[in-house]
């Protein structure tokens, strides 16, 4: 798996779009900091962003990489290799290459400003966590979707409308239901609502350990009233780590059965 | 070498093996034909494991392949059409190709030269012609040293020089021991090469044998005419 992941890798390296994606986050680190003046701000602001952008570019990224190394994986699965060999080196390589953009361009600007010498090492450091992991999350998805579609207009279609409904609309559902149900008790629906959301999941994460309880929403202070902040965090990660991994066996699953 | 046993494959409601039985002896060239859509790459695909059978049974020196993966280390295997990484160059790709494969004993610059590849080994894969790319292709089959070659539609895109060359190619293969199995559309190209033909048509095989028997099994006095008088009647 090292060498298929290795050869992803380096081909993700010489493509534009990987340079881009870090030149991007170099600049809005830069931007933040020295317009804000402040770490902690900074760190709030570029959750939004993180939070946002980050699925965004993995499942786009996840499933232009697929269709595009369509050939590439037609010439690797004549050799003696194991199909989830080839898959998860493919995955890996590019989970890998988008979360050390993500990490080494905001990584640049935070340390130039001096994160070492702040308290808020901490926050930017489960900041970055938090963008690789939706990262690997939202990359692994889109192979799913990918290796299920063969019609590529059509795969790319549901990687946006996954990212959509992950960003946008399940958060209005969510609110919704919450005010047409209003009358009932409703914290452990929504709690369990938010692991259903690996978006919402980040957000909570980082806040939690933020502690900015104004800016936590509903789910928000039931996380940290029902599991107070360190087990709240540490159940988060875990379920953050459930997300990759059960679209990563997903994509063994897929690739085991499908026809050439 | 090889040994098909009432081997299935369906894509949704479209049957496309329905019950090949087959079993190729060591050291032959053996043709595959039929018309298109008779499952030839179908069958191809699944020896090689790209294709995964709903039923039968494929064995490569006695030992099952279905879910196995190590024994593609003994099938050298020339795809139908040449799809390689864009912005990889062909040194690159060859030196990839190697890597993976992990075989010491590689041929590839006599069959550089003998392909006159050399002004294109530092250019990207994607900016090459469809006979160059066919070219780098057969170079990437031939420089391994496998007991079974499988070349699926060899001839696409060659110009007559590189045809010869293919065909001495294959000649000296087969003169080591090697298994070949072919498939193509150029009758005259499977006339010359092959020593045996199995001919599929509806999932199934229609004939197998010599060219000479399949001419006596028809009536008709060329190869071309036989397998044609086939379709016809089969078509009729």
């Amino acid at each position: 798996m090292l060498k298929i992941l290795k050869y992803s890798f380096y081909d993700l390296m010489r493509s534009r779009w990987s340079y881009v994606y870090f030149g991007f986050y170099l600049i809005l680190g830069f931007v933040l900091l020295f317009l804000n003046n402040n770490v902690s701000k900074a760190v709030i602001t570029l959750m939004n962003v993180i939070i946002i952008l980050v699925p965004l570019i993995g499942t786009i990224f996840g499933v232009m990489y697929y269709y595009n190394s369509k050939e590439f994986t037609g010439l690797l699965l004549a050799q003696p290799l194991k199909r989830s060999t080839i898959f998860l080196g493919q995955y890996f390589g590019v989970a890998l290459s988008l979360s050390m953009s993500l990490v080494i361009g905001l990584g640049i600007p935070f340390v130039a400003y001096g994160i070492f010498m702040s308290d808020a090492i901490w926050d930017f450091g489960l900041l970055l966590l938090t963008g690789a992991f939706l990262t690997f999350i939202f990359t692994a998805l889109s192979f799913n979707i990918g290796l299920r579609n063969e019609n590529r207009i059509k795969g790319f279609g549901y990687a946006i409308l996954l990212w959509l409904f992950m960003a946008v609309i399940y958060d209005g559902i969510l609110l919704m239901s919450l005010m047409i149900f209003a009358d009932y008790p409703l914290d452990t629906f929504s709690l369990t609502a938010s692991m259903f959301n690996p978006i919402d999941l980040s957000r909570i994460l980082i806040l939690l350990k933020l502690d900015i309880s104004a800016l936590m929403g509903y789910t928000g202070a039931l996380f940290q009233k029902f599991f107070g902040t360190s087990l709240g965090i540490f159940l988060s990660i875990s379920v953050l780590a459930l997300w990759v991994l059960i679209p990563v066996w997903l994509i063994r699953r897929v690739a085991r059965k499908k026809d050439f | 070498m090889i040994e098909i046993k009432d081997l299935h494959k369906k894509f949704g409601k479209n049957e496309v093996l329905s019950g090949v039985n087959l079993s190729v002896d060591r050291g032959k060239i053996i043709a595959v034909l039929g018309p298109n859509g008779s499952g030839k790459t179908t069958l191809i695909k699944s020896i090689l494991g790209m294709v995964v059978p709903n039923k039968g049974e494929i064995l490569l020196d006695g030992k099952s392949v279905l879910g196995k993966w190590k024994y593609r280390e003994s099938i050298d295997y020339l795809p139908q059409i040449a799809n390689f990484p864009h912005n990889l160059t062909v040194k690159e790709l060859i030196r990839m190709i190697k890597d993976l494969r992990k075989q010491k004993n590689v041929d590839d610059n006599a069959l550089i030269k003998l392909f006159k590849l050399e002004p294109f080994l530092g250019k990207k894969l994607g900016n090459l012609s469809g006979g160059t790319k066919q070219k780098v292709n057969i170079l990437l089959t031939f420089m391994f040293e496998s007991p079974l070659i499988i070349l699926d539609e060899p001839t696409s895109g060659l110009d007559p020089i590189s045809l010869i060359r293919l065909k001495e190619l294959i000649y000296s293969e087969k003169e080591k021991g090697k298994t070949i199995l072919i498939t193509s559309h150029i009758m005259s190209f499977v006339e010359e090469v092959s020593e045996e033909i199995v001919f599929l048509l509806e999932g199934k095989i229609y004939f197998k044998g010599s060219i000479a028997e399949l001419k006596d099994k028809t009536g008709q006095p060329d190869f071309e005419h036989a397998i044609a008088s086939i379709l016809t009647q089969s078509y009729a």
